[in-house]
């Protein structure tokens, strides 16, 4: 039964992580503009100007 | 490195939060309508930051805006530059759009996230006790679930304790007290159960039960809120520059700081920002907001202009004599408002329900508390099944049913151009069984069409070079009228301010006018050439398109369309004639529509009212549901239920539709919810209901009703 006494914390400091990164992702914004985000992915920020 | 983080989160968090604070505030906001895509970011974003005075630009795809940061930006030059990449944009009122961060919604997800994260690790834990876990392995398991759980539900159950408190306070109940009462009992017993070595422990019940109306909280908050930021867009979109003369100059100022004494310079077409006295000899206005006739009224220097009209002629200086709140038009919306407060009495389905199902829980718990104690004098025993009752009874359809199907069809509606501004408007859409109409600007556009075929190829060519020199609506919708005819070649072309235009063509004079002003018997706009008798030259409203699909298709759903307009008998007749609408009323004032609406609303109608201008804002206020163009003034858009956003009425009846399936989805979620219980309360009351029981029914009738939900998304 040793082996609950390392797993259980693992599992739950593993769970904490997922957590913090997720309010990590909803304080700096990620949520507010879904659609922009999705959309922005194709944009090529290399391409150099047509002008 | 001398600062060791814990987490990622918490090294990013605070450089997430310096991003944020450099953007606090944007210089400019504008709205864009048309942009859909990367390709349309993209271009707007590189066109704006290679821009002087620029600090950097950001579109936001989902609310249609862009923001550009930076200082001494001049709205004017953005909005040409955007014009020049092929985008409409329209500056908005920076002040009146709420600030961006919206804070009770990131502290609903904070909650939900935290719910989450421990309902999953306390269900881990669970699953090995069902599977068989005893003794010290249960014991164990058993007190760090609590100690994950404690903390959890105290912090994620505080929206729902809040809000249970303050109606325990005024000595009422609302849905939020079985609720907070089903959450803490379960945390508290089990808690007590498991320093007394019991074998039932509820916390990932008391989680899962937290998370779930979590959920239904933060899609409540979400639709109320995006529908919210749209209806402040649209106000943001009002009127703010005016045209103040200081020392014989125009200069364009804000309206908020106007003051009672300047004076102003009103440009053709522009509506009029505030009251004042007309300093100019003459001007031609638009009143049908206020009067819903379609006539333009003649002003003569030292009478009233009211804010709200539309100046038709040429520009005019006028002197305010009330600005802000003082004048007319903010006194009627005011008083709107005010009327609309006797509306907010009507009770929504889920408040409805609450009233019935919240006193029964409790007393089903407590009964079965007392029938256990009685039965086999065992407290603990009994209070353990007094738990699960009010757990499995716990109103998650209520929490989660009702905010899941509004979600739904809000999303779907305002995809479709419906902008949904009030929670209860689509149940009472769902019981309309009469639509009344106002006419102008309703269910016809503003401006109009000629029917010109008797016009000669001179005539026609005269009148379209009148027509071309003057920016007046009218003569912009003659210009539309004659597409084909060449324009003649005019000299000394002159604008008569009230009357119309002249000229000189081939040595004789040409007017282009009132019938009265050309001395002709009608009123309506003619053609005078010389010293030949004026033609006519009726002009037409242009009905909106889609207005006969709209209007056939709310007959088939048991809905007749009526007609209700202050216009002139003969122009309401004839449109109604061209719609097939025969229930109509013409040259009716304000008041008198109110009262015909009151009296059909007692008559047991529940009587829908689509209209735009002032003088339907009291029957907007007073109907069952109330529908406004987005043209419509800001009082009536605020006194209505829904704003079309689109000119094209096509989608009226699934409007309709929706509204009916998303009230008879939300009946069903209850029927659903009430299922599981008809089911598992025997077995709680029984004192079958073990955790795990309790786990299935409240996950598996929550997943149900959000599925069901989902549903209104298909309606055709």
């Amino acid at each position: 039964m040793n082996v609950l006494l390392i797993l259980i914390p693992v599992s739950i400091i593993l769970g904490g992580l997922g957590l913090c990164g997720f309010l990590w992702t909803l304080r700096s914004g990620q949520y507010d503009d879904a659609e922009g985000s999705a959309a922005r992915l194709l944009l090529d920020d290399d391409e150099p100007d047509e002008g | 490195m001398t600062m060791v983080a814990a987490c990622p989160g918490c090294v990013a968090a605070p450089l997430a939060l310096k991003h944020a604070e450099n953007h606090a505030a944007p210089a400019v906001v504008l709205s864009l309508p048309t942009i859909h895509c990367a390709a349309c970011i993209g271009k707007v974003e590189r066109k704006l930051n290679a821009m002087p005075g620029v600090d950097s630009a950001r579109v936001n795809l989902s609310l249609k805006q862009l923001s550009v940061y930076g200082d001494a930006i001049d709205t004017d030059i953005i909005v040409a530059a955007l014009k020049s990449i092929g985008y409409d944009a329209y500056p908005l009122d920076v002040g009146l759009l709420e600030t961006r961060q919206d804070t009770v919604g990131r502290n609903l997800l904070v909650r939900l996230a935290v719910a989450g994260f421990a309902m999953m690790n306390v269900m881990l834990f669970s699953v090995a006790i069902w599977s068989g876990a005893t003794d010290t392995t249960r014991e164990l398991f058993h007190l760090i679930s609590a100690a994950i759980s404690l903390p959890a539900v105290l912090y994620c159950g505080q929206p729902f304790f809040a809000s249970a408190w303050s109606a325990l306070r005024v000595r009422g109940l609302n849905m939020d007290v079985p609720i907070s009462l089903a959450i803490l009992l379960a945390t508290g017993m089990s808690l007590f159960e498991v320093l007394n070595g019991g074998a039932h422990a509820y916390f990932d019940a008391a989680l899962s039960l937290t998370f779930f109306l979590l959920i239904g909280r933060y899609l409540d908050h979400h639709t109320r809120s995006s529908v919210r930021s749209a209806a402040k867009e649209l106000a943001a979109l009002e009127v703010h520059h005016a045209q103040r003369i200081e020392d014989g100059n125009a200069v364009k100022t804000p309206v908020s700081s106007l003051i009672v004494g300047d004076r102003l310079l009103i440009p053709s077409g522009v509506r009029v920002p505030v009251d004042g006295r007309l300093d100019s000899a003459q001007a031609l206005s638009d009143r049908s907001f206020l009067t819903g006739e379609s006539a333009a009224v003649t002003l003569a220097k030292g009478q009233q202009v009211q804010a709200g009209e539309i100046n038709l002629g040429a520009p005019f200086e006028m002197t305010a004599t009330a600005v802000g709140d003082d004048t007319t038009l903010r006194r009627v919306a005011h008083l709107v408002e005010m009327a609309e407060n006797s509306r907010n009495s009507y009770t929504n389905l889920a408040d409805r329900a609450a009233r019935i199902y919240a006193p029964a829980v409790h007393l089903l718990a407590f009964a079965s508390f007392v029938a256990w104690v009685l039965v086999d004098g065992d407290v603990r025993h009994a209070l353990n099944i007094a738990v699960a009752v009010l757990i499995i009874t716990c109103p998650c359809a209520l929490g989660l049913a009702v905010p899941a199907v509004a979600t739904a069809a809000i999303g779907r509606l305002y995809g479709l151009g419906f902008l949904v501004k009030s929670g209860t408007a689509l149940e009472r859409l769902a019981e309309v069984d009469v639509a009344i109409f106002d006419k102008t600007g309703t269910l016809t556009l503003a401006g109009g069409s000629a029917r010109l075929d008797h016009l000669t190829g001179e005539q026609a060519a005269i009148a379209r070079g009148l027509a071309q020199a003057s920016d007046h609506p009218v003569s912009r919708a003659l210009v539309t009228a004659l597409p084909d005819a060449p324009s003649a070649t005019l000299v000394e072309i002159s604008e008569i301010p009230g009357n119309g235009m002249q000229a000189v063509y081939k040595g004789e004079t040409v007017k282009l006018g009132r019938g009265t002003w050309l001395g002709a018997s009608f009123d309506g706009l003619g053609l005078k050439i010389g010293g030949q008798p004026a033609v006519e030259l009726p002009l037409h409203e242009t009905p909106r398109q889609g207005v006969d699909v709209a209007l056939q298709g709310l007959r088939d759903l048991g809905v007749p369309p009526q007609i209700l307009s202050g216009d002139r008998q003969g122009t309401v007749r004839a449109l109604a004639q061209r719609l097939g609408v025969q229930d109509i009323h013409a040259e009716i004032s304000a008041t008198e529509k109110h009262t015909y609406l009151t009296k059909l609303q007692n008559e047991g109608h529940h009587v829908l009212m689509v209209g735009d201008g002032l003088n339907d804002t009291a029957s907007l206020a007073a109907a069952h549901a109330s529908v406004a163009p987005s043209s419509a003034l800001d009082a009536s858009r605020n006194a209505a239920d829904v704003v079309l956003l689109r000119e094209n009425l096509d989608d009226f009846p699934l409007l309709i539709r929706i509204a009916r399936s998303t009230s008879r989805l939300s009946k069903q979620n209850f029927a659903i919810a009430a299922g599981y219980n008809a089911i598992a309360i025997p077995v709680a009351l029984l004192g079958y209901a073990t955790p795990l029981i309790a786990a299935i029914a409240m996950s598996a009738s929550s997943i149900t009703v959000i599925l069901n939900a989902m549903r209104v998304r298909f309606v055709k």
